[in-house]
């Protein structure tokens, strides 16, 4: 028969070894933390400069005039409606085109050869940078689909590149259903689109959402895949249909900031700013989407 | 509806012969054979791993869902082949319900979740009266009206573990199934919720023909006619409840039913 154990006779007191490993602990958390703070610095840096030079421009007036002498004077409005239409475009194009993907990849596809194909190759088409997406652009849509230099080419360039996030994040959503929920169904004799139909994509609304607008601040940002397929530096109408060319935000920034030479110090970053506000207005709103998603998986 | 309702010529439920299954390389059943009584409840029993839950997904094709399954011998429920060229994996699941470990209610309310597979199945949508009268059937069959009648509409999913077991029950009787498969139905309640979802299993026995898996040996004792033991893929012994737990033919049942392994 053995003694039972006890403890040291000073109990549980701190060694000075252990006081060494809480001194390094407490040193790495505070370096850890001041290199994340850092990455808080260029975004509240921009932001701060943008405001501060940007705001004073800003009026209801900018936004609803036209540029004048090259985007010098005058406001932006062509340019706006002109991002408008081109992100409706890109949207209206690779909205049904992702989430149909997505419907697959998610419901349908077996691992085999085929299916590890596509996730390939959709990975390689969200890491294209967007100059090739352009000039694919101007060789498919621009001439060999014969769009000419329009909306509809350059929507088409930008569905083509946003494409991935649709497919990505529409994936997410209907993988985040449970799997009891397609078993339920299959053992009640649905189909796979029945289940898919009444059960899955019912449920996935908000996750698909989240894509959609992720989809929107991606497109009114881009510059390069629009200069070469349909956004052009000055236009003095609103586009009328998909196959006019049209102003956009981003190309007038660049040329209000670095083309045109008498421009007030203020006008280019008060563009900057509208199209800042922009995107994160929308990446706002899908983060909120994205978090009541997650609050609400009471299934 | 009308339909071409099988006339129960036979006694047996579900009518096993030389089944063999495979998981991809992986043999799960070996040449099981097996006669399921019509109208009682049947217990499946044997350790983890053994085939019991494949038999039971055999029963309404499911397993067929993972693509890499494949099947050699028969299988008839109520004298019907349900690998014949003309039966469809559809109909056979809408005459053979399955029950989960986990209750898996739908995310609609009450009154969805029952009436889902009806509107899966009908042409048209059955009128509201008919359809109104199908929920308070079904809902009525399980115990569960007099406590959800109230809140049809609520979510399924907010229900107690117990009623929404029940509920996932209940959503299968409107197709009129003949047979009902419950693969540990009870295992995820706690006793008084395995107590009356048991109470209920046997309040449906007669109409319907069960086929349930359990590891609970004394669930298996009290609440099923018949028992079969299965070890390895293959049904070791077959026989009425109170033989099976007084008198077991085979060592190996008599080890498991007694705690010695598994």
């Amino acid at each position: 028969m053995t003694a039972v154990r006890t403890v040291p006779t000073d109990g549980f007191a701190t060694t000075s070894r252990e006081r060494r490993a809480l001194t390094v602990q407490h040193a790495a958390r505070l370096l850890f933390l001041l290199v994340a703070l850092l990455l808080l610095a260029p975004v509240l840096c921009i932001l701060a400069v943008l405001v501060v030079e940007g705001a004073p421009g800003l009026s209801l007036d900018f936004f609803l005039t036209k540029p004048r002498d090259n985007g010098a004077a005058g406001g932006i409005a062509t340019a706006l409606v002109g991002t408008i239409w081109l992100t409706m475009g890109a949207l209206v194009l690779a909205l049904p085109l992702g989430v149909a993907a997505a419907i697959y990849l998610s419901e349908y596809a077996r691992d085999n050869w085929l299916t590890r194909t596509i996730q390939v190759a959709i990975v390689n088409l969200a890491g294209v940078p967007s100059i090739v997406h352009a000039l694919f652009g101007v060789g498919a849509f621009v001439y060999f689909l014969g769009f000419g230099k329009s909306i509809l080419a350059a929507s088409c360039t930008l569905a083509v590149m946003t494409l991935p996030v649709v497919i990505v994040s529409t994936r997410e959503a209907l993988q985040a259903v449970p799997k009891a929920f397609r078993e339920a169904c299959w053992n009640m004799g649905a189909t796979r689109w029945q289940t898919i139909w009444h059960i899955v994509l019912p449920n996935s609304g908000g996750g698909i959402l989240t894509g959609l607008i992720l989809v929107v601040s991606r497109a009114v940002g881009e510059t390069a895949p629009i200069m070469f397929t349909g956004a052009v530096f000055l236009r003095a109408l609103y586009p009328s249909s998909v196959f006019d060319k049209t102003m956009a935000l981003s190309l007038h920034l660049f040329n209000v900031s670095t083309q045109v030479t008498n421009v007030p110090r203020h006008v280019p970053f008060a563009v900057a700013l509208t199209l800042i506000m922009v995107v994160l207005a929308m990446n706002a709103i899908a983060i909120t989407f994205r978090m009541r998603l997650r609050g609400r998986k009471k299934w | 509806m009308a339909e071409p309702q099988a006339e129960p010529s036979a006694d047996l439920a579900i009518e096993v012969r030389g089944l063999n299954l495979w998981y991809g390389t992986f043999q799960a059943l070996f040449e099981v054979d097996l006669d399921i009584e019509a109208g009682n409840v049947t217990a499946l029993i044997g350790p983890s791993g053994c085939g019991k839950s494949t038999l039971l997904r055999s029963c309404n094709r499911i397993v067929e869902r993972l693509g890499y399954v494949s099947t050699t011998g028969t299988i008839r429920v109520l004298g019907h082949d349900i690998h014949a060229g003309t039966a469809s994996p559809i109909q056979v699941r809408r005459h053979v319900g399955m029950v989960f470990q986990r209750p898996n209610p739908l995310p609609l309310s009450i009154r969805d979740n029952v009436l889902f597979a009806q509107r899966l199945h009908a042409a048209h949508g059955p009128s509201r009266a008919d359809q109104d009268a199908a929920v308070e059937q079904a809902l009525r069959e399980v115990l569960l009206w007099d406590r959800v009648k109230d809140r049809l509409h609520h979510r399924a999913t907010g229900l107690s573990l117990e009623e929404q077991q029940k509920l996932c029950i209940a959503r299968l009787l409107p197709t009129k199934p003949a047979v009902l498969l419950m693969d540990e139905p009870c295992s995820a309640l706690d006793p008084a919720a395995t107590a009356a979802v048991e109470d209920l299993i046997w309040s449906l026995r007669g109409r319907y023909s069960i086929l349930i898996v359990t590891h609970n040996m004394a669930q298996a004792r009290r609440a099923s006619d018949q028992c079969v033991f299965m070890l390895m893929g293959r049904v070791v012994e077959h026989s009425a409840t109170e033989q099976m737990f007084v008198a077991p033919q085979r060592q190996e049942t008599a080890d498991y039913i007694e705690g010695r392994f598994g």
